[in-house]
């Protein structure tokens, strides 16, 4: 079994591929979720996942995670096939059972990450808790630290939870709609700070949304699940009228405003509209997703 | 027996008889066993689970009662199988309130039907099971009750930081490599095993006295897992020491006063929280005179 080098605390993990799949095919029992997907991943991209619910978003995260094997076809994870419990994949899951009554403190989640695997009681833990000061650091969650759990917002929870998925120092991050209960102020924050992380760690993340617009200004890439398939691009390419149309299986329309900038409208791209259509304050920003080329500031 | 002045003379008094001996050393051993085990049961919202391992241990008890056996093995038999029972019915499995409830109701019919059978002194062998019997305990028994301990601390010691980082965050320490039906049987059998020893002290139907309201005290007035398992330890070493210091002055069951004692002490610490908070909140008021900058009217 390959583990690969683990990256020091502070150097650039090894160059290559993050994710490289060739006919890759996945499914329970006789059902094929989706198969003959071929696509690749380099290390610094930031790729959105998006498609409609039930598509397999979430199963290509767990295939990745070595928790699903493939039905079919190869996949390389950080170049080797995929297995449970590597360091180099930090994960950010769907669901999490952090309630109202969950008083710990964010720092006993974040050094959890780093060692929560390991059997045995901590003899000395300077070196883990070194590893969670850092990884707070690197979401700005320092004066986090300290406040239970159940006393944060719903994005400076989705910051513990990506400050616990970096403190094992990964290579590659799998994020399953960290977005989904925050509102387009802090879908953007969010966003910005993985988009920062990416590119200063060099490290892949893989975000699955069902609003792309706060994402649009950062993508490298994006991987699209419909229909038994996965299909990747540019957003350029993929972002396109026809091409979410086909996605959705709903009308979607991709506008270019007068600087050039993208919108997207209708389909899932669109349901935060779609839902707060009363709040006219609210329209304005909920469908300004502007997209400048890959490598452009926002 | 009134009460006098000279404390340390009574207690002396009191360890001069060999069942108060054993009822403060089993107590002890039993109550740090329960106030731990209530803090992972606490955050794993699993006290319904406990609550039906506890009625199983009834009808385990009473069997034992009547084939002659000491209630001891009967409560360990049947709280361990339907422990096992509970894992085996996969991830989150405590939380499944209605195959347990169902459950919970067979065993306690099944525990009717054996004290029905039971030709000896059938009020006793049921009092004693429901409600404890902590001036009973025998030597042999004090010694079983120390075998136990020290089975439940070195299994602790070992699966402690994983059990801590399922409860929090199930899905990442499963992708982190960890066996999360494994643990959760272990973390149901270490349940069961509290539970059975708790039946001694303050019987099936008081168990939450020290499994659950100990462990509610913690989590209230402790973020730091590692501070709050020694507070819930604290409070139910202490409740269950109170406890039988005062049932030797009246002529009150011990059990009684146990769960009297943790119960004000709940009422306490919440009651002084929620006093606490809104003193807190109408500083907070008092600063905030003007509407934040940059909130923009709706």
């Amino acid at each position: 079994m390959l583990t690969g080098g683990r990256p020091g605390p502070d150097g650039p993990p090894p160059a290559g591929r993050a994710l490289e799949a060739k006919d890759l095919g996945v499914g329970y029992g006789a059902a094929t979720v989706w198969r003959n997907a071929s696509f690749a991943v380099e290390r610094g991209e930031f790729v959105a996942v998006i498609g409609p619910n039930g598509a397999g978003k979430t199963t290509l995260f767990r295939l990745l995670l070595g928790l699903v094997p493939p039905a079919g076809g190869s996949v390389e994870v950080l170049g080797a096939s995929p297995r449970r419990g590597s360091p180099e994949i930090g994960y950010v899951p769907q669901r999490h059972s952090i309630d109202y009554d969950t008083h710990v403190r964010c720092f006993d989640l974040v050094r959890l990450g780093f060692s929560g695997h390991r059997w045995g009681f901590p003899l000395s833990g300077r070196r883990e808790e070194a590893a969670a000061r850092r990884a707070l650091e690197a979401v700005g969650g320092l004066d986090l630290a300290e406040e239970p759990l159940n006393a944060l917002s719903g994005g400076e929870l989705q910051r513990i939870f990506l400050a616990e998925a970096l403190v094992s120092q990964p290579a590659l991050l799998l994020l399953d709609e960290p977005l989904s209960n925050l509102d387009l102020r802090r879908s953007k924050e969010l966003v910005a700070l993985v988009h920062r992380i990416v590119r200063t760690r060099r490290v892949a993340a893989l975000l699955v949304a069902h609003d792309i617009n706060p994402l649009i200004p950062y993508l490298d890439k994006v991987l699209y699940i419909a229909n038994g398939q996965i299909a990747s691009g540019p957003p350029s390419e993929v972002l396109t009228s026809a091409s979410l149309t086909r996605l959705y299986g709903l009308p979607v329309e991709v506008l270019h405003d007068s600087q050039g900038h993208l919108v997207i409208v209708g389909g899932e791209a669109h349901t935060e509209t779609e839902l707060g259509g009363g709040e006219g304050h609210h329209e304005g920003e909920a469908a300004g997703g502007v997209f400048r080329p890959p490598g452009g500031a926002p | 027996m009134s009460f006098s002045p000279d404390l340390v003379g009574d207690v002396q008094e009191m360890l001069r008889y060999p069942f108060m001996v054993h009822a403060f050393e089993a107590g002890a051993l039993i109550a740090l066993v329960a106030g731990f085990v209530g803090y992972l049961v606490v955050l794993r919202r699993s006290a319904f689970a406990a609550h039906a391992l506890a009625h199983t241990g009834f009808a385990g008890g009473a069997g034992a009662v009547l084939f002659g056996v000491n209630p001891v093995f009967g409560l360990l038999l049947f709280t361990g199988a339907s422990g096992t029972g509970m894992a085996l019915l996969g991830r989150r499995a405590s939380e499944r309130d209605m195959e347990i409830g169902t459950v919970l109701a067979f065993m306690l019919g099944l525990g009717l039907l054996f004290i029905n059978l039971y030709r000896g002194g059938v009020a006793t062998a049921t009092y004693s099971l429901l409600f404890g019997e902590i001036l009973g305990i025998s030597a042999d028994a004090v010694v079983f009750t120390f075998e136990a301990f020290v089975v439940v601390v070195a299994l602790a010691v070992v699966v402690y930081r994983p059990l801590l980082f399922s409860a929090l965050d199930e899905d990442v320490a499963e992708a982190k490599g960890m066996p999360i039906l494994g643990l959760n049987l272990v973390f149901l059998l270490l349940v069961a095993v509290a539970v059975s020893m708790a039946v001694q002290v303050v019987g099936v139907l008081l168990i939450f006295a020290l499994m659950v309201t100990p462990a509610a005290i913690a989590v209230r007035v402790s973020k730091v897992p590692t501070h709050a398992i020694a507070i819930a330890v604290g409070v139910a070493v202490g409740a269950t020491w109170l406890g039988l210091f005062v049932a030797w002055y009246l002529p009150y069951p011990v059990s009684f006063f146990i769960t009297t004692f943790g119960f004000a002490l709940y009422l306490l610490v919440r009651g002084t929280q929620s006093i606490a908070r809104r003193l807190a909140v109408r500083g907070a008021r008092a600063d905030v005179a003007a509407p934040r900058p940059g909130t923009e009217p709706g």
